[in-house]
Formats: C-alpha cells, sequence, structure tokens
C-alpha cells in the first residue's frame, strides 16, 4: 500500500469533499438540492477550517 | 408542517424483507444498496467517497480500532471507534483479512488516518440510512 504524507490542509480538505458528497446525496430529495447542498456544506467546512486555523494562529499569539 | 411530520412518525414500519436486503448490502458494499434500489448515480458517489476515504485512510497508516475495557472514555473512545470501522463493511474486512495492522503512531498524518477509517464506516451508516427510506418508500 503506497503512503499518503500529507499537510493538515489537505487532510482536511479530503475529508471535507468526501463528507459533504455524501451528505449531499443522503440529505435532500431532488438532484438540484443535493448539489446544491453538497457545495454548501463543503464551503461550511472550509470557512471552519481557514476561521478556526486563523483563531489558532492568533490565540496561539 | 406540524401535522405532516406527526403524520410521518406514525408510519407503520415497513417490512423487515423489503428494506434488510438494501441495508445488508449497503453495509456490505458501500452504496451497494443504492444499487439494488436502482439509484446507480447516487450509488456510484456514495460508493466512490466511502471508498475513497477509507482507502486514504489506509494510505496514511491510521490505526483501527479494537475495543477495550477500563475507564469509560477509553471504552466509548475505542468501542464506538471500532463500530466505526466495522461500519465499512467490505472494506474492513478485506483490510483485516489482508492483515492490516497499524500501531497507534504520533503524527498528524496517522491521526488523519484513523479518523477517515472511521468516518468512513460513519458515512457508510447515513448511506444505509438513506437506503432504507427509499426501500420504506419515505424517499424517492
Amino acid at each position: 500500500m503506497p503512503k499518503m504524507n500529507l499537510s493538515h490542509f489537505e487532510a482536511a480538505f479530503l475529508f471535507s469533499l468526501f463528507a459533504s458528497v455524501v451528505m449531499g446525496v443522503v440529505t435532500k430529495r431532488t438532484d438540484r438540492d443535493r448539489l446544491h447542498y453538497g457545495i454548501y456544506t463543503f464551503v461550511c467546512f472550509l470557512v471552519a477550517l481557514f476561521g478556526l486555523g486563523w483563531l489558532m494562529y492568533f490565540g496561539h499569539g | 408542517m406540524a401535522k405532516e411530520k406527526e403524520v410521518q412518525q406514525k408510519q407503520p414500519m415497513p417490512p423487515v424483507g423489503a428494506w434488510l436486503p438494501a441495508v445488508a448490502l449497503g453495509w456490505l458494499i458501500p452504496g451497494g444498496g443504492h444499487f439494488l434500489l436502482k439509484r446507480n448515480g447516487r450509488g456510484a458517489l456514495l460508493a466512490a467517497s466511502v471508498a475513497g476515504m477509507f482507502v486514504c485512510g489506509l494510505m496514511m497508516q491510521g490505526a483501527m480500532f479494537q475495543p477495550q475495557s477500563g475507564d469509560l472514555l477509553t471504552t466509548l473512545i475505542n468501542t464506538g471507534g471500532f463500530i466505526g470501522d466495522v461500519c465499512s463493511g467490505m472494506l474492513y474486512l478485506l483490510s483485516v483479512c489482508f492483515g492490516y495492522s497499524q500501531l497507534d503512531a504520533a503524527g498528524h498524518v496517522h491521526d488523519y488516518g484513523t479518523k477517515f477509517l472511521v468516518t468512513a464506516g460513519l458515512l457508510n451508516v447515513l448511506a444505509m440510512v438513506d437506503a432504507y427510506e427509499i426501500a420504506a418508500g419515505r424517499k424517492e
């Protein structure tokens, strides 16, 4: 099995992508709503990722 | 709206034979329940996402949880993690059969890998619930 060495950002980005696809597929009832919800979830993940990243940066002094 | 919810809650449990094959296949093969119910596009997306997350977890050398007893937190984390791992179905069974065994190691990549493996199982649970709702006629 090849090894994967990702940075925090890359790993969190992949995690967000896979989780958003599943949440979009299982949550809504029409394809259009699924696509919108999947994109919305992905954007929320990324906003949280950058937000928490900056928070930790400033919190660390 | 409230009445609609009440009516939905009062729906009788569908017969086991109607949903069990889809849910069981969904556990064994991620997205399999959707394929069985002829939702091929959604099944393919679920299969790709769950398998992708699991394989990334393996490539990051994440650890598989084993049930452990001890204090409450240890029991909760290890048993919960084990259940999450097992929910990946065939992916978990195959990796164990082929001897995948990775000790919990320090480092963010291993840590992410462990979380990827558990989350793949939890995402598969969401897919199984969706397959149940489709099979029960509560969803398209």
